[in-house]
């Protein structure tokens, strides 16, 4: 099946597709990655403080039930799978898009799947914070919205920095996945051309183009978060 | 002026429910450096988290100048905590602000202007000693900085009571006495009341006025720091005065000994020979048999075993003679060989 991969007349066609079609390709998911990474974020990052501070031992103590109906719904969210749920949600990305294909409408299966996840990164980070410097604040006589604006996001931002890099990284294998149902981006490239008409150098194009914009927000993400580690010895401001 | 009246504390575990805090009844009056001390597990840390009820008692009263804690609704209890700061063993710093916005974190907390706490917090790093720090982050200074930060940071809101929990069990001897100093220095400067919880003899030696044994959960002796420590009537007492026990005294199996135990409290100056002097105005020879002594500020402290033979009359002697020196406390022990 890979027999003609390397012929010439392969190779131009894959160029010709690569010239014209892949600026718009990297742009769409690029964008739908950071688009929905941002909504996810928005929703994910205060679920996450909710999932620490309402502990019953935390800042801001909720009630049992609630705090447990919140860990199922991010549960369930997270145990189905990305390309079926894209699918369960179409009634809501119709009701907020309008439609169901076409690259906006992608964002909202990704943002819907991303969120919980986000959520459990984000709680996972605020957990990290030394119970005692909360202990500390609360000793200054902070109230609960104090501790958490002022110790627990500002203190785990490093961490939370990171753990963005890595969400952000999954929403955009997911965002390739959406592909199948019409999405935009570097994954549809892939199915349409890789998968439907056996241009395969054109998928490994695609691929190679994935791995490359992985890359940049992995070393990019890495970057900033130790540069805005405070914690670590011997930097000069 | 703290009461804390009847303070019990039960804490539910899976096994049962264990008591912290049993029937606790301590004075602290105002201006007071007030030490309390325990081995660890003795309830100190609990003792001192229910003075700003970061611990909620489960039964008994503190009173902070006749206000009630206890009774205190949220948002009273958070500006009664501004008046009652705390500094801590591992100092707390916020990791990601610089020295500067540390201090200025509880001013932040109370509302104060940006500006105004910033001239407050620089005045304050002046008085720890740390104003050419202000900008660096607390994990380039060193622990005894990171604490004279803390301490900067506890004075911002102007308390009138620093609860001290272990703040200088994880720094090394030196540091351990300049912070003391700086204790001792903010409590005669600023008049405040200084609750100093530790494990540590050598703190309530230097900086206390007071002081109450806590053991396993409740008071075993209190009161004025030389009088307890010079005469620890109970045990758990004698534990934390002679920590090195009963343990490694040199004593010959087929001795006659009897032996005294001679304890310095401070009182008595460092340069006077006093054995060599009980031997040559008395003519009793005492054989030291074990001795752990240290100066702290102009006095010694600490205890010594003296061997000595010759029978009542010369023990009785001996004590009389050791008793008269200010700041010395002899008494007959019985060792075990």
């Amino acid at each position: 099946m890979f027999n003609n991969l390397l012929s010439g007349e392969a190779w131009s066609e894959a160029l010709r597709i690569l010239r014209l079609e892949f600026p718009a390709a990297v742009w769409e998911t690029f964008y739908v990655t950071l688009l929905a990474s941002l909504f996810a974020f928005l929703i994910g990052l205060p679920l996450g403080v909710l999932l620490v501070a309402g502990d019953k031992d935390g800042v801001l103590p909720l009630p049992a039930w609630l705090m447990r109906t919140l860990g199922v719904i991010i549960n369930l969210l997270r145990s189905i799978p990305f390309l079926i749920l894209m699918v369960l949600v179409f009634p809501i990305t119709r009701a907020i898009v309008g439609t169901v294909v076409g690259t906006p409408a992608t964002v909202v299966p990704l943002v819907i799947a991303a969120f919980p996840f986000v959520a459990r990164l984000s709680e996972s980070s605020i957990r990290e914070i030394d119970p005692n410097i909360i202990e500390a604040a609360q000793s200054m006589g902070a109230s609960p919205l104090q501790i958490i604006f002022k110790v627990m996001i500002p203190e785990s931002i490093p961490s939370l920095i990171s753990n963005a890099t890595i969400a952000v990284t999954t929403i955009l294998g997911y965002s390739a996945m959406s592909g199948v149902i019409g999405g935009g981006g570097l994954g549809k490239i892939a199915m349409n051309y890789g998968y439907y008409r056996y241009k395969y150098l054109v998928m490994i194009f695609a691929v190679i183009l994935l791995i490359l914009l992985v890359q940049l927000f992995q070393t990019f993400g890495t970057k900033l978060a130790i540069r805005s580690d405070k914690r670590l010895k011997n930097r000069s401001e | 002026m703290i009461e804390i009246k009847n303070l019990t504390k039960t804490y539910k575990t899976p096994d049962g429910s264990v008591e912290a805090l049993k029937d606790v009844c301590i004075t602290i009056p105002d201006g007071d450096i007030f030490g309390i001390i325990g081995m660890s597990g003795a309830g100190k840390s609990t003792l001192v988290r229910c003075i700003n009820m970061l611990e909620r008692p489960t039964e008994g009263t503190i009173l902070v100048d006749g206000t009630d804690m206890g009774l205190l609704d949220k948002k009273q209890l958070r500006a009664a905590r501004r008046k009652i700061t705390m500094i801590f063993q591992n100092f707390n710093l916020l990791m990601q602000r610089n020295v500067l916005k540390n201090v200025c974190f509880p001013l932040e907390l109370s509302g104060l202007p940006k500006a105004e706490a910033k001239e407050k917090a620089l005045e304050l790093l002046k008085i720890v000693g740390l104003e050419d720090k202000a900008n660096v982050f607390p994990a380039q200074l060193s622990g005894g900085q990171q604490q004279r930060v803390a301490i900067a940071r506890a004075l911002a809101t102007e308390p009138e009571v620093l609860l001290c929990d272990e703040a200088t069990s994880a720094l090394d001897p030196n540091t351990t006495r300049s912070i003391l100093e700086l204790i001792r220095s903010i409590n005669e400067k600023l008049g405040i009341t200084v609750i100093i919880i530790t494990h540590q003899m050598s703190v309530v030696e230097t900086v206390c006025r007071h002081v109450a044994i806590l053991d396993n959960g409740t008071v075993v002796e209190q009161g004025d720091v030389g009088e307890v420590f010079s005469k620890p009537k109970t045990p758990a007492a004698r534990r934390l005065v002679f920590p090195e026990g009963d343990t490694d005294p040199v004593i010959a199996r087929d001795s006659d000994e009897t032996f005294i135990r001679v304890v310095f409290n401070g009182g008595h100056a460092t340069s006077t020979p006093l054995i060599a002097q009980l031997a040559i105005e008395k003519g009793i020879a005492a054989n030291i048999s074990y001795a752990s002594t240290r100066n702290i500020g102009d006095g010694v402290y600490g205890s010594m075993l003296l061997g000595i033979t010759g029978g009542r009359e010369n023990i009785q002697q001996a004590i009389e003679y050791l008793q008269k020196t200010p700041g010395v406390v002899a008494e007959e022990v019985i060792v075990r060989v």
